[in-house]
């Protein structure tokens, strides 16, 4: 059982819900940028939501299958087809062997997610499917990708016509608020660097992949002081440490940095304020160009974000458990 | 060195920063580690990392299973613990990295990106003697081999080491990072950037001057050597590394060990007392070479 790479597509990866455990030695958590759509893609084949599926980025790959199964896509919004003959998304679908499945142009969003019955199924690493491509390892070879690749499938069958309907499926307008909890290093701001970071839009740039999204904008100030011993000497420099993932770092004060799933842990840039974890699969399908508005909100109001999205997926998954 | 100099901060909802001092000092580095060590051992529920870093610590949690508020009040208790304690000391262990300085690899590595470097003549180590007041970069490579140095931080990639050299702040080698950083980086480079030395565990972009490389792996995902038949990653924070400048000859002769799976790391164990540290690096750091290579 399996699916053959016929064309690989952008940056196409295995990815499930991460690898948590192993930041204290560099190795991020990885997973779906957007685990929300990631974790639908597998209650529609009637899969656990933590199992891996295919994460797309942008452009779609051309994948044949060797045997029957059933699959969804979810995430981005793209034409789906199946031999040239459109087929839904948020929906779960039969196909045969030798059907070989296909993707338009990109309408919205960045990352769609195709799901398999029985998951894709790589060795497990580290307690994750996931690739983790710096590292090299995970998800199939460590590596995105190529022609000519097969990945291996759970099974067969799996349940038909399972529909998850618009009301629940992501937006993806061009401009969005994400939602941030200011702290870390922000008292090296001053208060018209600060200003500046929350009081216009940024655009997304074409830096924008499983590592961080850069975005363009105007330039932050940094308060005057003598830097430490060790940490280097621009004003954005502090003694390397941990990353927070969907930590906001400024390198020179221009161009912030969010730190997304496949995060380096640390460094020495100074970090300004972290995205909740309730927004970054909301980041992790912003398309460059999208214009980004950073929002502060207190750490409760993160964890109340968080428990209303918790909610969401727990609804959608209980009307096929 | 009281808890009220140290700042605690979130980052949103799933990590509490610790930033124990903004420069760098084994003191502080020791204190992140401690803290570590003793917040692991309580094996709290909803802690998902541990993440030590130079003088600061990050802790990764989940808060569906641990209010933050607890974790914060627990976190306290343990810096308050740990700054109390009269002598610290870690257990840990000191082995050898045999660096090929100088190398082919780095050297053409760094002429390709000479347009990125603060000098366009000449090479990083030469540069680095220049930078530290040095007589060339025997001299230099000399200051770099001689004295250990300690793990203070593993990140930014799979198991990248930070490491501190065990020398008053006055001796200890300082070099500027690149101008703009490097697109390339030979895996097992050895690097340094700032005060800090670093291996780079993979290929990729850096922006430290390139000083040598050595034959050794630190990161293994296939777990091949027998130093790593437990972990795909061998440094952990709080490892005391003690250099050797090997020439080509060595290199080659290592690199075929590692090949056939037979190379084993020189390493002991040792325990590592702060105090003790302070009061005579020379003389300790003497001892703690006793224990890795014998009388």
């Amino acid at each position: 059982m399996g699916i053959e790479i016929i064309e690989p597509g952008l940056a196409t990866s295995i990815q499930d819900q991460g690898r948590p455990g192993y930041y204290s030695v560099g190795i991020p958590p990885s997973g779906a940028l957007d685990l929300y759509s990631a974790a639908l893609a597998n209650v529609l084949v009637g899969n656990l939501p933590a199992m891996a599926v295919i994460e797309a980025t942008y452009m779609g790959p051309k994948l044949r299958f060797t045997t029957p199964t059933v699959i969804a896509v979810t995430g981005a919004q793209i034409p789906v087809q199946i031999n040239g003959q459109e087929i839904p998304q948020w929906e779960s679908v039969s196909v045969n062997a030798d059907d070989v499945l296909t993707f338009g142009i990109l309408q919205a969003g960045a990352r769609f997610y195709v799901a398999v019955a029985g998951g894709i199924t790589v060795p497990e690493i580290l307690g994750s499917r996931s690739t983790y491509a710096l590292g090299a390892f995970g998800g199939f070879e460590g590596r995105s990708l190529k022609s000519g690749d097969l990945l291996p499938v759970g099974m067969e069958s799996g349940p038909v016509g399972r529909i998850i309907t618009s009301e629940w499926r992501p937006e993806f307008p061009r401009e969005i608020d994400v939602r941030v909890v200011l702290g870390l290093y922000d008292y090296r701001l001053t208060d018209v660097g600060l200003s500046a970071l929350l009081d216009k839009p940024w655009k997304l740039s074409p830096v924008a992949d499983r590592i961080g999204f850069r975005y363009s904008g105007q330039k932050l100030e940094w308060r005057d002081r003598v830097q430490p011993f060790g940490a280097g000497s621009d004003p954005s420099n502090i003694v390397d440490a941990g990353y927070p993932v969907g930590s906001i770092q400024v390198p020179g004060g221009v161009e912030p940095i969010i730190l997304h799933r496949d995060a380096v842990s640390g460094g020495g840039y100074a970090m300004v304020a972290t995205v909740i974890s309730a927004d970054m699969s909301l980041v992790g399908q912003c398309a460059p160009g999208t214009m980004t508005n950073f929002k502060p909100v207190t750490l409760d109001e993160a964890l109340a974000a968080r428990g209303i999205g918790q909610q969401r997926l727990r609804t959608v998954q209980a009307k096929w458990s | 060195m009281s808890s009220n100099t140290s700042r605690y901060s979130w980052g949103a909802d799933e990590h509490l920063v610790v930033q124990l001092a903004e420069s760098m000092s084994l003191d502080a580095n020791f204190r992140a580690m401690a803290m570590s060590s003793e917040l692991g051992e309580r094996q709290v529920p909803g802690i998902i990392d541990i993440c030590p870093s130079n003088a600061s610590l990050l802790v990764r949690f989940d808060p569906d299973q641990l209010a933050p508020a607890d974790l914060e009040t627990m976190v306290r208790e343990v810096e308050a613990r740990v700054a109390v304690s009269s002598s610290p000391k870690i257990s840990t262990r000191i082995f050898e990295v045999p660096v090929w300085y100088g190398d082919p690899f780095t050297v053409e590595t760094g002429a390709r990106f000479r347009d990125r470097h603060q000098r366009p003549e000449g090479d990083d180590l030469e540069f680095a003697a220049i930078e530290n007041g040095l007589d060339g970069p025997a001299a230099f490579i000399k200051a770099h081999a001689d004295s250990p140095w300690i793990t203070s931080m593993v990140g930014f990639v799979a198991g990248l080491p930070f490491l501190f050299q065990m020398v008053p702040q006055e001796r200890q080698l300082e070099v500027p990072k690149y101008v703009r950083p490097r697109t390339d980086t030979p895996k097992q480079t050895i690097g340094h950037g700032g005060c800090f030395t670093a291996i780079y565990s993979v290929r990729g972009a850096g922006g430290y001057q390139m000083f040598g490389i050595t034959p050794v792996p630190i990161f293994d995902p296939e777990q091949k050597l027998r130093d790593f038949k437990d972990f795909m990653i061998f440094f952990r924070p709080g490892d005391i590394v003690k250099f050797r400048s090997i020439d080509e000859v060595e290199y080659y002769a290592i690199l075929s060990e590692v090949e056939a799976g037979t190379y084993r790391y020189r390493q002991a164990p040792v325990e590592f007392v702060l105090n003790e540290f302070h009061e005579d690096p020379d003389k300790y750091n003497a001892t703690l070479l006793e224990a890795l290579y014998g009388n």
